[in-house]
């Protein structure tokens, strides 16, 4: 009997070496192992042995069962893994093919100019608000410290409507709205609409967009405005970038000053986009006008400010080297899907 | 304003740096520098050369061979210029120089001509002789160049091997400024000067100007009255007789021409050195011209003309103010004297008028009368009354000096009371304060000082000269300070304080929805001009009484195409599109966020509805659905979770009449959809069906949130019914979903269209629709005669439409 149950383990165990599809392994497993197969009519025959062999016979059938069982297991597994590889060479593609890229649109230039501002300064805890595009006199040159007669007046190049109504020039208008909240303390950027009578060309648009930023609190200083617009520029432009506050004049700041970057082009040495100086002027800025807080009936004496002005196109045109402002205001899809 | 650098060391005989040194102190302490230009730029080994034998040329008719001490030696050159004679006294460009430009006095190339020695027909020739022109300039500026021959220095003002550059005073750099708007001081060389000195901290040494006396009154010759006090708060009037003239001499000629004024002769030069120098611009008058020896300054009246010594005939109105004679007038104050009373080669006795004007009316009526000349350019900042005294007071002096006459003593001076000057006092801890700096008062005073700031130790007050009308209060002191401190050495800090909450506005965050969803659709966001032309209403085919056409209009536009702000945000939509269109640029999306202005009232009383527009427009793939499906998709975005509907009335002209929609939610109209005119289309010369969604913004904000809620996910299975129908066409597809939804219940959780059908089998006016259903209860398993009673009230629904269901 061991003879012959070492002799059909031997035998199985060579047809399920040599099958090459897993059909032909069932049909071995049906042989040996099912329930007329050659296994389960040895373990019948037990029935002839003496009574005290039958347990050790029974376990050597048994170990047989799990030696072909184990081995047929293997056995489909790999020729299993087989088949998919098979399956999977078939099923190779040209990886290099073009992509199926789902249709988005794109956000314009100036856009994302201003949302990279936005984050800068809504990160600093300013507060992002907009003001009225059609304004009143007042609010665009008087409460500006800018009255009737003055010069600064015909420098900008107002539309005007009727009356006392106009087109802004100016973002700065909505510090004006933004103090007569009567809200204090104040910190606020203003992004949006100016109007100025200039023809189109390359560098000059009627219609463009400023950034508006006012700080008003108990102690501020030069020091903090010069400290919040260079954050600002090492975050827009990168952390290599220096700047430089040179004098300047705004009648609603004094101490007025303007604000060149170091060029990012070149680093400051000296290139066609900042014209070899090195530099390029980015803003004007300055402490608030202690008689344009009065007006607002906010006591210089107790609150300072600062306030500055930002042109979106102007670092739209050089963040992304955009050389005609024209472009900004086509809208073509050529243009635009470039950003 | 340009000026060359030698004219401001003329008052700052100390100031020693060089042009790139000046160019950066002058910018950080105010004075701003645009730049500046070299006048000997590409000037290299130029000297004095004196032609001594002058041959022809055996070989060329029109050349000359000259032989030419150039001091070290004498050099052959060959020429083709006429106008060389023996014994002139020439520039010379040695060989191995550069000079700046080619004889035709074209642009200058930017790294100038270099001179070789060689040969022209064959006879060598060592340099070049060099004409105006080539040395950079031109005759405007040296109007005793020849004209299209070599230059020749005067006899006895140079000598062979002299540095020909430094002999015509091109050794020097103009620096172009721009001076901000309240340094009317700094529109003068002296108030540069005086800027240049504080900044460098260098003696200012102004000119020292001497009154002479005659023994003669100006007074005998001539009376002023000023009838328009407003205007005019001041007149000087001087007189200087046996005029001369004649040229004026060579540093006041270059020192204009670097100026870029042109030199004319010695009194024309005069008055404009003056009012360069000084700031102040002056006028001379033909004396014998004035009838009555009398000056009026009073106002023109409307309709008036005048002849400007330009020989143009001028328009006035009675807010131009006019200076006059006994009998006429004679010349507009502060911007252009008079046809009538200039001076000509001939003039004997010359009448100087020095005034301070009213700024803003100079600048008025200039524009008005369409002449801006330096003069009106200078007076319309508003000048220091002082000033005028001065100015006259050195033209008068230079009169004498120059040997051009001889100046009548005294003056007639018309003056209003001069504003007293400025006093304030000295708080250097505020300075300190508001930069945020830690200056000693000694230091603050010592800054002060060059700038002629004044201070008196027993009252602490400052004294502010007459000159500086930009310093009123204690900010614009604290500005003088950081200007000589150093902006630059000013520390860096953050503002302390309590910290805030930053963030959008709520407007903003859903525009910002609106920008996402669109993109993600497949919308790029073009921008528009927020003015536009009248004629779009009409391009628009909007009714002759349509709302949209009462648009607020600008009084001074760009021109008619600029001239109406945008009461509907299309315009610039469709010309968007038209230009990607016939640019060949297939399949365009564009999405605009810009505000329409929607008049109050007309003209304005008060501020318009300024109304931000979501305007999606497109052409190539798609069609209405898509637009609507972009639609609804924003509006979900933003917690918009309701039905929105849609009225096919045909209301809007510059839509197809048949596909169109207007879009309400929960009642309210939001905005319109549909595709575009083709009449329309075609007046943008668009020849593709296009189509246009526009949102009103505002509207839409109160239906918005951000709050979202999880409602869990439907654990009981949902029972899916299939419904078809018949129907008219005219039935609209809303009507009969809403007709759906009301009857379905809480246990209807959707309802899909799955298909739609016209034609064929169908009876002629009608389309087959069919829908799948869907019911669940999300507490419990649906129970089959749940969904039959829900399913029959629904059929009724639809029946009273009358609406024949298919089995």
């Amino acid at each position: 009997m061991k003879e012959k149950l070492e002799q059909i383990r031997q035998e199985a165990l060579k047809r399920i070496q040599e099958s090459t599809d897993p059909e032909r392994l069932n049909e071995i497993k049906v042989a040996y192992l099912g329930k007329k197969g050659e296994l389960t009519a040895l373990l019948k025959s037990m029935k002839d042995l003496a009574a005290e062999e039958k347990p050790k016979f029974g376990q050597m059938v048994n170990d047989t069962r799990s030696a072909i069982e184990e081995v047929l297991e293997d056995t489909k597994k790999k020729l299993d893994n087989a088949a998919l590889n098979e399956k999977l060479k078939k099923e190779v593609i040209d990886v290099t093919l073009p992509a199926q890229k789902p249709r988005m649109g794109h956000r314009h230039p100036n856009t994302i100019a201003l949302e990279e501002v936005e984050r800068i300064f809504v990160g600093l805890g300013y507060e992002v608000v907009s003001g009225p595009e059609v304004e009143k006199d007042y609010y665009n040159f008087e409460a500006l410290n800018i009255p009737a007669d003055h010069p600064a007046k015909d420098e900008q190049d107002t539309f005007y409507i009727s009356g006392d109504f106009l087109l802004r020039t100016q973002t700065s208008s909505v510090q004006i709205h933004e103090m007569e909240k009567g809200r204090l303390p104040i910190r606020m950027i203003a992004p949006g609409r100016v109007f100025r009578s200039d023809e189109v060309d390359a560098t000059h648009s009627p219609c463009f967009h400023q950034i508006e930023g006012l700080v008003i609190d108990k102690h501020v200083t030069f020091s903090d405005l010069k400290g919040t617009l260079d954050r600002f520029a090492k975050e827009l432009f990168g952390e290599e970038t220096k700047t430089k506050f040179r004098p300047h004049h705004f009648p609603f700041t004094e101490p007025s000053a303007e604000m060149d970057v170091s060029c990012f082009k070149c680093g400051g040495k000296g290139c066609r986009f900042c014209k070899g100086s090195g530099w390029i002027e980015i803003l004007g800025c300055g402490m608030v006008h202690p008689h344009v807080l009065e007006m607002r009936g906010i006591d210089p004496e107790e609150y300072v400010g600062f306030a500055f002005g930002v042109g979106l196109e102007r670092i739209a045109l050089l963040k992304y080297e955009i050389d005609d402002m024209r472009l900004l205001y086509e809208n073509d899809d050529r243009f635009l899907s470039q950003f | 304003m340009n000026s060359a650098l030698s004219w401001i060391k003329a008052y700052v005989p100390e100031l020693e740096c060089t042009d790139q040194e000046y160019f950066d102190r002058m910018t950080l302490s105010g004075t701003k520098v645009e730049g500046f230009t070299r006048l000997d730029k590409n000037l290299e080994k130029i000297v004095v050369g004196k032609v001594e034998s002058i041959e022809k040329h055996p070989d060329a008719d029109k050349l000359i061979v000259c032989q030419v001490n150039v001091g070290s030696e004498t050099i052959q050159i060959v020429t083709g210029a006429p106008n060389v004679t023996v014994g002139a006294l020439v520039p010379v460009v040695l060989d191995g120089g550069k000079v700046a430009g080619g004889h035709d006095g074209g642009p200058l190339p930017e790294n100038g001509i270099a001179i070789k020695a060689g040969k022209l027909r064959g006879i060598d020739s060592f340099g070049m002789m060099c004409s105006i022109e080539e040395l950079g300039s031109d005759r405007n500026f040296y109007p005793e160049a020849p004209e299209g021959g070599i230059y020749i220095f005067k006899e006895g003002s140079v000598k062979p091997g002299d540095d020909a550059v430094a002999a015509l005073g091109l050794r020097d750099t103009v620096f172009e400024y721009e001076i901000t708007s309240n340094r009317v001081d700094c529109y003068s060389i002296l108030g540069i000067a005086r800027e240049a000195a504080a900044t460098f901290r260098k003696p200012f040494v102004p000119p020292v100007v001497k009154v002479t006396d005659n023994g003669e009154k100006a007074s005998d010759y001539i009376s002023v009255e000023v009838k328009d006090t407003d205007l005019c708060t001041r007149y000087c009037a001087r007189v200087c007789k046996n005029i001369k003239i004649g040229p004026s001499p060579e540093w006041m000629q270059r020192r204009l021409a670097a100026s870029g004024i042109r030199p004319i002769n010695n009194l024309v030069d005069i008055t404009n050195y003056v009012m360069e120098e000084y700031g102040q611009p002056m006028h001379a008058f033909d004396l014998d011209t004035i009838a009555g020896k009398k000056i009026i300054v009073r106002r023109a009246q409307n309709g008036d003309k005048f002849m400007t010594l330009d020989g143009v005939e001028r328009t006035l109105d009675s807010e131009v103010l006019m200076i006059c004679d006994a009998e006429k007038e004679i010349g507009i104050a502060g911007i252009m004297g008079g046809e009538n009373s200039k001076i000509t080669d001939d003039v004997k006795t010359v009448l100087f008028e020095a005034a301070t004007f009213n700024g803003p009316n100079i600048r008025k009526s200039a524009k008005r009368i369409g002449l801006r000349t330096d003069a009106s350019g200078k007076f319309e900042k508003g000048l220091d009354p002082k000033n005028a005294l001065d100015a006259i007071n050195r033209a008068c002096q230079l009169i004498e000096e120059l040997g051009c006459g001889e100046a009548v003593g005294g003056v007639v001076d018309v003056c209003e009371p001069i504003k007293a000057e400025v006093e304030l006092p000295f708080k250097p801890e505020k300075y300190n304060d508001l930069l945020g700096t830690d200056i000693s008062a000694e230091e603050m005073l010592g800054y002060f000082k060059p700038l002629e700031i004044t201070y008196n130790k027993e009252t602490n007050m400052l004294h502010i000269p007459s000159f500086r009308q930009d310093l009123l209060g204690q900010a614009d002191i604290a500005e003088e300070v950081a200007r000589f401190y150093g902006y630059d050495k000013i520390p860096v800090t953050l503002p302390g304080g309590e910290s805030m909450q930053g963030g959008l506005a709520y407007q903003m965050r859903i525009e910002k929805k609106a920008q996402d969803i669109a993109e993600y659709c497949g919308f790029s966001q073009g921008m528009t001009y927020s003015f536009e032309s009248p004629k779009v209403f009409d391009k628009l085919m909007l009714a002759k009484d349509d709302p949209a056409r009462n648009a607020i209009t600008i009084s001074n536009p760009l021109g008619e195409d600029f001239s109406v702000m945008r009461t509907l945000p299309l315009n610039g939509m469709l010309t968007s599109l038209a230009t990607n269109y016939n640019r060949r640029n297939k399949d365009v999306r564009l999405y605009e966020l810009a505000n329409v202005y929607l008049p109050k009232s007309l003209p304005l009383t008060e501020l318009p509805d300024e109304r931000k527009m979501l305007t999606l427009g497109f052409y190539g793939e798609g069609d209405f659905f898509t637009l609507k499906g972009v639609v609804e998709a924003f509006l979900e975005s933003v917690g918009m979770k309701a039905q929105p509907e849609y009225d096919p009335k045909a209301v809007r002209n510059f839509l197809h009449p048949g596909r169109q929609a207007a879009i309400s939610y929960e009642g309210t109209e939001i905005g319109y959809l549909g595709e575009v005119h083709p009449a329309v289309c075609a007046n943008y010369d668009m020849k593709a069906k296009a189509y246009v969604a526009v949102l009103d913004i505002p509207a839409i904000v109160p239906f918005t949130t951000f709050d979202r809620k999880f409602s869990g996910i439907a654990k009981f299975p949902a029972v899916t019914r299939d419904i078809s129908m018949v129907v008219p066409k005219s039935v609209l597809a809303g009507d009969i979903e809403k007709m759906i939804r009301q009857r379905g219940g809480k246990k209807l959780e959707s309802l899909k269209l799955f298909d739609i059908y016209e034609g064929g089998q169908i009876k002629a006016g009608f389309k087959s629709l069919a829908y799948a259903l869907v019911f669940r209860d999300m507490e419990k398993t649906l129970a089959d005669d749940e969904v039959n009673a829900a399913m029959k009230k629904i059929i009724n629904g639809l029946e009273s439409m009358g609406i024949e269901l298919r089995s």
